[in-house]
């Protein structure tokens, strides 16, 4: 098999750079040490959730209580949330701009792909920190 | 070669790389609605209550075997992704690479599936435990 740079899944961005920075090398390299962390956290999160002792059908709010009693709980499902919708938008970012033919069809999907995953970590983390189990 | 259309012509390999984006965008989209119906712990018991209920239907249940597969396909798929980029031999190993993460896949998924679908399989086939 002969590799091209087609083969690598480095995107060819080196040039011109533009500043000091390159954000899509930033981007490859984010994707790859996010994704080591969240296979552990992730798969931990679904064997302990849907696999063991029963899954998902013991799962209900009393469930969340007692596991959100403790912080490394607490600091495991943030840390997921952020990762994941960090690892998650910005794949979906690359999709787009590999489909997406005209500027504007991109700064559209781009613009509801942003606003969805911001509410949507802002929301989670808010959830995380006010937790309240003795909610009536 | 007279190309029709705009279909790339890969060979196999080509077939993880749309997988990792399929799953990749499923698992997204079901990450925004999970969110949300974890969100409800913040409106009352019940209604956190409610929506897991759904969860533990077995057309739902059946998905989350489905949401499962994608997780473990795409993280199996991704330090794969990972030896090809950072491993010298990466590329050379990449198929075989390829065909061993889906044999750990199926390996993995077996007694998951059968552990994750317990509950329903005994509510639609078999006589109260």
């Amino acid at each position: 098999m002969t590799v091209t740079q087609h083969d690598l899944a480095v995107p060819n961005t080196r040039s011109p750079s533009r500043g000091g920075r390159n954000f899509e090398k930033t981007s490859w390299i984010f994707m790859r040490a996010s994704g080591l962390v969240l296979v552990l956290l992730v798969l931990g999160h679904l064997l302990i959730m849907n696999v063991l002792d029963g899954g998902v059908q013991r799962i209900n709010f009393a469930f969340v209580a007692g596991r959100w009693s403790s912080p490394f709980w607490q600091l495991w499902d943030l840390t997921v949330l952020w990762l994941a919708m960090l690892h998650g938008t910005n794949g979906l970012r690359v999709i787009i701009n590999d489909y997406a033919r005209s500027g504007k069809t991109r700064f559209w999907l781009r613009g509801v792909l942003y606003t969805a995953s911001a509410a949507t970590i802002i929301l989670g983390t808010l959830v995380i920190f006010t937790f309240d189990p003795n909610l009536a | 070669m007279a190309s029709v259309g705009t279909l790339y012509r890969g060979d196999i390999s080509m077939w993880s790389w749309v997988a990792q984006r399929i799953t990749g965008v499923a698992v997204l989209f079901f990450l925004y609605v999970h969110v949300l119906d974890t969100a409800l712990v913040r409106v009352s018991p019940a209604a956190y209550d409610d929506v897991i209920a759904s969860y533990k239907t077995p057309l739902v249940n059946f998905m989350e075997v489905g949401l499962v597969g994608a997780v473990l396909f795409h993280a199996l798929n991704g330090l794969r992704v990972i030896a090809v980029d950072f491993w010298g031999k990466g590329t050379r190993y990449q198929k075989q690479m390829l065909w061993t993460i889906v044999a750990v896949w199926v390996l993995i998924m077996v007694p998951a599936t059968y552990f994750m679908t317990l509950h329903t399989i005994q509510a639609l086939f078999g006589s109260t435990p």
